[in-house]
């Protein structure tokens, strides 16, 4: 009986186990698409509706569609508001050499300024500044973590 | 910054015996697992020149003081085992005019370094002795003068000196290494330009903090700077005389400037110039400020390292697609991989003895410090991390420098950063104590050359 009762905790706990890990990978799953980062936690909006930010697969500088819907919504609002300028911060995750990364952050900065441009926003009303693996949001040494820091940030400058 | 110029006054004589049979010799070129037993003998001071330094330096015994000096160096270097002092049977006066090698070949010292500190029309004038004890014969005498607050430089340049004599290399001991200094949160890292001795001893601070500062590198020719700050939001290469404080943009560059070395006679800084997502290697000559372009291709080249002979500069590239290192001559014409291992490669920096390139790897989720050839054959690693790069060199190249990061859990806990050195050879690897956190470290030539 007590036996039993033993059996049955533990048969709780290899449950719960498999519940909470079944959990963590969803939500993995949820947040990140290939090694992008997908989630929102970090996200900041420069008007309602107009994301900050957008991500990079590792290495990348390509805009994923997603990206893209950001940013066309970002130069939307940028059209409506024309005496706001921007700077437009790249970053890259701390799993590369720190040179390479300051080179890295800035093309993922202008990537995003190029794609703004090609959406009526004038290249003079918006600046460009690489931090490379400097200012990382997420301080985690994981996949996720290192996800929500490959980014480039639309910051108002006025 | 206090003088650091070190005024070597007579050179009493050096005796380099002709007839060096059975004289002791260090070899550098292997991992050393039996390094040399040596006695340092703690430096004789006569007791009106004992009280004069209490009074100026605050030590109790200054020739005890640079005897551990010198003993820690040699100790740091992998090669030295220097022996306990309790078990010396001669006193340091006596022991520097004439060992008796019984004694010290009784404890199994093999070499033995005696001395002698003096004050002297204000000045410390030191004088020491590098004894052979198997063959019984003086193999070094050397004598010079300088303020007494270079003491600690007095006990590198022996060690320099001890070295030389019996690897028959340049040593690297009374150097300085450059680094930034980290504190605070990893999301809010605040750095500061820093420097100390090669030991870790004398830590100043040369910036606030106010602005992120990144890379300081040496000229190999002065005691000149050049590193990449923040200040007032424009990323920018600086050039910083850290005699004077006096500090000044490189270049009017539209946009950031990054990655700067000197060439190997100062004249000129290398570094990269990020245009429009595009990042190319231009150099300016310090003197006449001519700003000329090395390469022009759409990828990211950056990391450039001259030769020492400022014939060729080494590079990374992600031209192929991703991270390589590419060498080329200094005019940017013939372009030429070199790494061709699996994995990225990046910081490649060109050695001083001009024969290899050191580099930092990055294979499946693992980084590494290695160095190859020039011409990329021989690739040789010689640490495996969870995070480590930017490798400097010994002014002798015969040591690496670098930074390693270690992994945060998901709050950001467990991170830190600090100094590690390594041999050439792959043995040694040392921790290199520093006040606070520290990355990006640079090493200074010889100071007394």
């Amino acid at each position: 009986m007590k036996l039993n009762k033993i059996f049955k905790n533990i048969l709780f706990v290899v449950l719960a186990g498999i519940f909470l890990s079944a959990c963590a990978t969803k939500k993995v799953s949820n947040q990140m698409q290939g090694d992008v980062y997908t989630g929102k936690d970090t996200v900041e909006y420069l008007a309602s509706g107009v994301p900050d930010r957008v991500f990079f697969a590792t290495n990348e500088s390509v805009l994923t569609t997603a990206s893209r819907e950001t940013l066309r919504k970002q130069a939307a609002w940028l059209r409506k508001n024309s005496k706001v300028n921007v700077v437009l911060e790249g970053h890259a995750d701390e799993r590369g050499t720190r040179e390479y990364n300051l080179a890295l952050g800035e093309r993922r900065a202008n990537a995003a300024k190029d794609y703004l441009m090609t959406y009526g926003i004038s290249g003079n009303r918006i600046s460009v500044i690489s931090y490379g693996k400097e200012r990382p949001v997420d301080s985690g040494s994981n996949p996720l973590a290192w996800s929500k820091n490959r980014r480039s940030v639309t910051v108002k400058a006025n | 910054m206090k003088k650091i110029k070190l005024y070597i006054f007579a050179l009493l004589f050096l005796i380099i015996p002709k007839t060096s049979f059975g004289l002791i010799e260090v070899d550098i070129t292997r991992g050393n697992l039996n390094p040399l037993p040596i006695a340092v003998s703690p430096l004789f001071v006569e007791s009106k020149s004992i009280k004069k330094f209490q009074n100026l330096l605050k030590k109790e015994n200054i020739g005890e003081d640079i005897s551990s000096v010198v003993e820690n160096n040699l100790k740091s270097s992998g090669l030295f085992n220097p022996l306990k002092k309790e078990a010396f049977l001669q006193k340091p006066d006596i022991a520097h005019l004439k060992p008796r090698f019984e004694d010290w070949s009784l404890i199994k010292a093999q070499a033995l370094i005696t001395g002698e500190v003096k004050y002297e029309n204000e000045k410390l004038r030191v004088e020491f002795r590098l004894w052979d004890v198997l063959a019984g014969k003086e193999m070094m005498a050397l004598a010079f003068t300088t303020v007494p607050d270079n003491w600690r430089r007095v006990g590198h340049i022996i060690t320099d000196k001890v070295y030389q004599r019996l690897t028959g290399e340049k040593g690297y001991f009374d150097t300085r290494i450059i680094y930034v200094s980290e504190e605070g949160p990893k999301t809010n890292r605040v750095k500061k330009l820093a420097i100390m001795d090669q030991d870790g001893f004398n830590t100043k601070y040369l910036t606030l903090g106010n602005e992120l500062v990144l890379t300081p590198r040496f000229n190999p020719t002065n005691q000149m700077v050049t590193y990449l700050s923040y200040f007032k939001n424009l990323p920018r290469v600086y050039l910083l005389d850290i005699e004077t404080g006096v500090q000044e943009v490189v270049g009017d560059f539209p946009g950031m400037t990054f990655a700067p070395r000197f060439s190997p006679d100062g004249k000129k800084i290398i570094m990269s110039f990020a245009k429009d997502g595009n990042s190319d290697i231009y150099t300016m000559d310090l003197e006449n400020r001519i700003v000329e372009k090395i390469t022009n291709h759409p990828s990211i080249d950056t990391s450039p390292s001259f030769s020492p002979d400022g014939k060729y500069i080494c590079f990374n590239s992600d031209r192929s697609g991703y991270q390589q290192i590419y060498v080329m001559k200094s005019d940017g014409s013939k372009v030429k991989r070199i790494s061709f291992g699996k994995g990225l490669y990046g910081t490649p920096v060109w050695s001083p003895r001009g024969d290899l390139i050191a580099f930092t790897k990055l294979h499946k989720g693992k980084f590494y410090i290695g160095v190859m050839r020039v011409d990329g054959s021989g690739e040789r690693l010689l640490t495996e991390n969870y995070y480590q790069e930017a490798p400097s060199w010994s002014p002798n190249g015969r040591v690496l420098i670098f930074y390693r990061e270690t992994k945060s859990d998901s709050e950001g806990k467990g991170f830190s950063a600090k100094l590690w050195s390594i041999d050439l050879t792959g043995y040694n690897e040392r921790l290199v104590d520093t006040k606070t956190d520290a990355s990006d470290p640079s090493w200074s030539s010889l100071l007394s050359e």
